[in-house]
């Protein structure tokens, strides 16, 4: 049988989904012991025993000089700014996405300014941002905002621009005003597309997010990481990226949830 | 019968590509007009001007007397072949879309008793075209042949003077079809309405108009092809009346097969 007509079924996809990550995880322990035969004090590739340890201290014990939870204030500052940046984003792609794509007078006057604000690398702009609003939370959040903004707008704005010229036409002859057009045709059929373009932008915020944390910070997850690199604390290090992936792999997971749940229609009427 | 539709002498150019020439037309009060002729001889460009899609090059275009805006209105409905229904509304609420539109400006959505009204006037018109067991599906899970009934219904409950019909059968099977046509009859019929129809099946055209219009070119320039348009080369009148056919169907009419007529040659230039 062709390869291309193998069929996987669930439960047997998961366990072969699994087969890579288990082989990765033994030969970093494979790896590791190794070294560790050689140098037992060996600092980058630590063992799981000090990876717990070092965790330890962070998820349980309040910090000295703060009296914080460590991790878990890391972690709520990080998801605070990567949802400010995302809820921003996706709400201004959405409005300023459907005017542009719906009305030709606007995307003749700001579609140009899009596409320019677009091409512009968003981590050049950083300093910027820096002297116009500070080094507090403000700033972070505005180049997760400015470096997927743009992206999801022209996105929108190409979805809605490509709705087929028919919908729009018999939706006239239906007596429907430009308003209503644009929120009882063009909103509820671009609903899914916006889920869609706000998983795919999930990483590049993810970089913004970790990219501010490391430059000007005094807690999040990605300021933790690059404060600890001074130490090659490895084991601090690796627990947190993972920490990252599982968290970013959530929140894909609940999107795709929400889209396939909310928007029966665009998935062949199939709940 | 009163005229509906008039247009004198309109033309239709993009560029220096001249389509449509020199067209007169007028459509009465209650008539079934199919419009057919070889690709590419302006039959969709027709349409698109008695929709308000496009504005004429030339001419003028009057409906009940009064220029017709270049906008789409809800005066005239209209059937695509395709993308006629709106996929993320169920076939209630893609029938309810059209009062829905004309009663809440705003929010375009209707709540308590308006909405219970518009639901049963919404659920009457699917009954008419057929879709009673399916008013909660959507667009996705239904057939093509059930979507064009859907796309009627939509049309229909905004009562348009005109209803104008884009080869909305091309892309069903012949049976589906047939019974389509059983189906734009009645609803014709009862609902006394004008029709025109775009249409590439010839048998279809004399099946159901009661009025057939051939458009093509009837002038050629070998040098330069685009220079001339096509205009109404036949316009035949036939004897179909509202109440045979409402009577005893589709069966009461055009006895003959009409594609078999050796009068009726469209493609004379070899252009299809």
């Amino acid at each position: 049988m062709r390869w291309v007509n193998r069929h996987v079924s669930r439960s047997r996809g998961l366990m072969m989904g699994a087969i890579p990550i288990i082989l990765l995880v033994l030969l970093y322990l494979v790896a590791a012991a190794e070294r560790h035969a050689i140098n037992p004090s060996d600092k980058i590739l630590p063992l799981p025993g000090a990876m717990v340890d070092a965790m330890w201290g962070l998820l349980f014990v309040p910090d000295q000089l703060s009296g914080r939870l460590l991790f878990w204030a890391d972690t709520a500052a990080s998801l605070q700014r990567l949802f400010l940046g995302l809820g921003i984003s996706t709400l201004s792609a959405l409005l300023v996405g459907l005017l542009l794509g719906l009305l030709p007078p606007v995307r003749a006057t700001f579609g140009m300014l899009v596409t320019g604000i677009a091409v512009i690398p968003p981590i050049a702009l950083l300093p910027i941002l820096f002297i116009a609003f500070g080094l507090g939370e403000t700033a972070k959040v505005a180049l997760i905002v400015i470096g997927i903004a743009p992206f999801m707008i022209r996105d929108i704005a190409g979805h809605v621009a490509a709705l087929p010229r028919e919908q729009i036409l018999k939706a006239q002859t239906l007596g429907a005003s430009t308003w209503q057009l644009m929120i009882r045709v063009a909103l509820p059929q671009v609903l899914p597309r916006l889920i869609e373009a706000v998983r795919l932008s999930l990483g590049p915020a993810w970089v913004f997010l970790i990219s501010a944390e490391a430059i000007a910070a005094d807690i999040g997850l990605g300021y933790r990481i690059f404060l600890v690199r001074r130490y090659l604390a490895m084991d601090v290090i690796l627990p947190y990226v993972a920490w990252i992936a599982l968290l970013a792999a959530t929140i894909d997971f609940i999107l795709v949830w929400t889209n396939r749940k909310a928007f029966p229609w665009a998935h062949g009427g199939r709940r | 019968m009163t005229e509906l539709l008039k247009l004198s002498d309109v033309w239709v150019e993009y560029g220096d590509k001249i389509v449509l020439e020199q067209i007169n037309l007028t459509i009465e009060e209650g008539a079934f007009v199919s419009v057919i002729g070889p690709s590419g001889a302006g039959k969709s460009s027709l349409l698109r001007l008695a929709l308000g899609q496009e504005a004429p090059s030339r001419g003028k275009i009057m409906l009940d007397g009064v220029p017709l805006p270049p906008e789409c209105g809800p005066d005239r409905g209209v059937v695509f072949q395709h993308y006629s229904v709106f996929p993320h509304l169920s076939a209630l609420g893609n029938v309810m879309f059209g009062l829905e539109c004309a009663q809440s400006p705003l929010l375009a959505k209707l709540s308590g008793a308006a909405r219970r009204q518009a639901r049963e006037e919404a659920s009457q018109m699917l009954e008419e075209v057929g879709l009673q067991d399916n008013m909660h599906a959507y667009p996705a899970q239904m057939s093509g042949g059930m979507q064009q009934r859907l796309a009627i219904a939509q049309a229909l409950i905004k009562r348009p003077r005109i209803l104008l019909l884009d080869e909305p059968f091309g892309a069903l099977d012949p049976g589906i079809r047939n019974d389509m046509h059983q189906l734009i009859t009645r609803l014709w019929s009862d609902y006394e309405l004008t029709v025109i129809m775009v249409t590439h099946d010839i048998g279809e055209a004399f099946k159901l108009g009661t009025r057939v219009l051939t458009l093509d070119k009837w002038r050629h320039d070998p040098h330069a092809p685009h220079r001339y348009g096509a205009k109404v080369v036949y316009d035949i009148p036939l004897t179909r009346k509202r109440e045979e056919t409402s009577e005893d169907g589709i069966a009461a009419t055009a006895p003959t097969n009409p594609s078999d007529e050796g009068g009726i040659t469209i493609d004379r230039i070899d252009n299809n």
